[in-house]
């Protein structure tokens, strides 16, 4: 069990990283934009402003623990 | 076209990148304990990362492309974004600079520390040292390999531009016989976050139903949206940063 558990953490680690968040956002993003798509609208606009803002608000998030 | 050219740099620049990182292990083993449990090392590891695109690429390749693109394009965007945040804040001073000339250091100095373990002829700290270090930088180009080759349908390309950049990096290394500091690392770092992002949106965004105007060569508008939103973000903390920073301070 305790090998499962450090080769799941390995793998987020890997590919999330230190912020959840973004991965989320992401997550969240690609489902608005299915959504979009299925009721006929070109959505194409929408992951790229999902992106820009999970980017920026993760480097808010990292920089003001750095600054404090 | 655009695509595949993009696809063979980022993957080029990517390699060229964590093969750097790993020659630097290798070498600063390697110089301190001796070169023959080092490379039996890094050959053992080598042979890991092949064996890992030849099981996966074929088994992707099996996988419609939509949903491929969807969980690929997801996968791919989130990995970027990690690149490209750190380089964001390498580039704008709120993370160290990766420098190779003092991780070579750090790593002859742990080699010479580190014990003797001596078993059948290997060198075990050596072993497991090469063999972590090329396994680990190489796991990250495995990936970038695996998912450009299969959300694009060209493993050949992605293999071959990967494959290029080691052989450029090893032969530069072993000429010059010290890490390559000079290697613009940190910006090439940057690209790749760069690109990493900007495919990760164009497949996720593909494989969740979207049709990109002017299809593939959105890419490029993708790509040019990606850079000017981080060269944004890189003024704007340097600025935060700067105004932070307590009066007569250094930047």
């Amino acid at each position: 069990m305790r090998y499962v558990r450090a080769f799941g953490r390995f793998w987020w680690d890997f590919i999330v990283g230190d912020d959840w968040v973004v991965a989320a956002a992401v997550g969240l993003g690609l489902v608005l934009t299915g959504i979009l798509t299925g009721l006929g609208v070109d959505a194409w606009w929408l992951l790229p402003l999902v992106v820009a803002l999970a980017l920026a608000g993760s480097l808010r998030r990292a920089t003001r623990v750095t600054t404090t | 076209m655009t695509g595949t050219l993009l696809l063979g740099l980022g993957a080029f620049l990517a390699s060229a990148v964590e093969t750097v990182e790993a020659l630097t292990i290798v070498l600063g083993v390697g110089v301190v304990r001796g070169w023959r449990s080092t490379l039996i090392g890094v050959g053992a590891a080598l042979l890991v990362l092949a064996a890992l695109i030849a099981v996966l690429g074929p088994a992707l390749g099996r996988i419609p492309i939509g949903g491929l693109r969807l969980v690929v394009g997801a996968l791919l965007l989130v990995f970027g974004l990690q690149w490209l945040r750190k380089a964001i804040l390498r580039s704008s001073g709120y993370k160290a600079l990766h420098d190779e000339d003092e991780a070579f250091r750090e790593e002859r100095e742990r080699a010479a520390a580190a014990g003797v373990d001596q078993r059948r002829g290997v060198d075990w700290y050596s072993f497991t040292v090469a063999f972590k270090g090329v396994l680990l930088e190489g796991l990250e180009v495995v990936f970038i390999v695996i998912a450009f080759g299969a959300a694009q349908g060209r493993f050949d390309v992605a293999i071959a531009g990967a494959a290029a950049a080691v052989v450029l990096v090893v032969v530069v290394g072993v000429l010059v016989r010290k890490p390559l500091e000079r290697v613009p690392e940190n910006t090439i770092k940057f690209a790749v976050g760069l690109l990493l992002t900007s495919f990760g949106i164009f497949w996720a965004a593909e494989g969740a139903g979207v049709d990109w105007p002017g299809d593939e060569l959105s890419l490029l508008a993708v790509i040019a949206f990606v850079g000017a939103l981080s060269f944004g973000l890189v003024r704007s903390l340097r600025r935060q940063r700067l105004s932070a920073a307590p009066a007569g301070a250094g930047a």
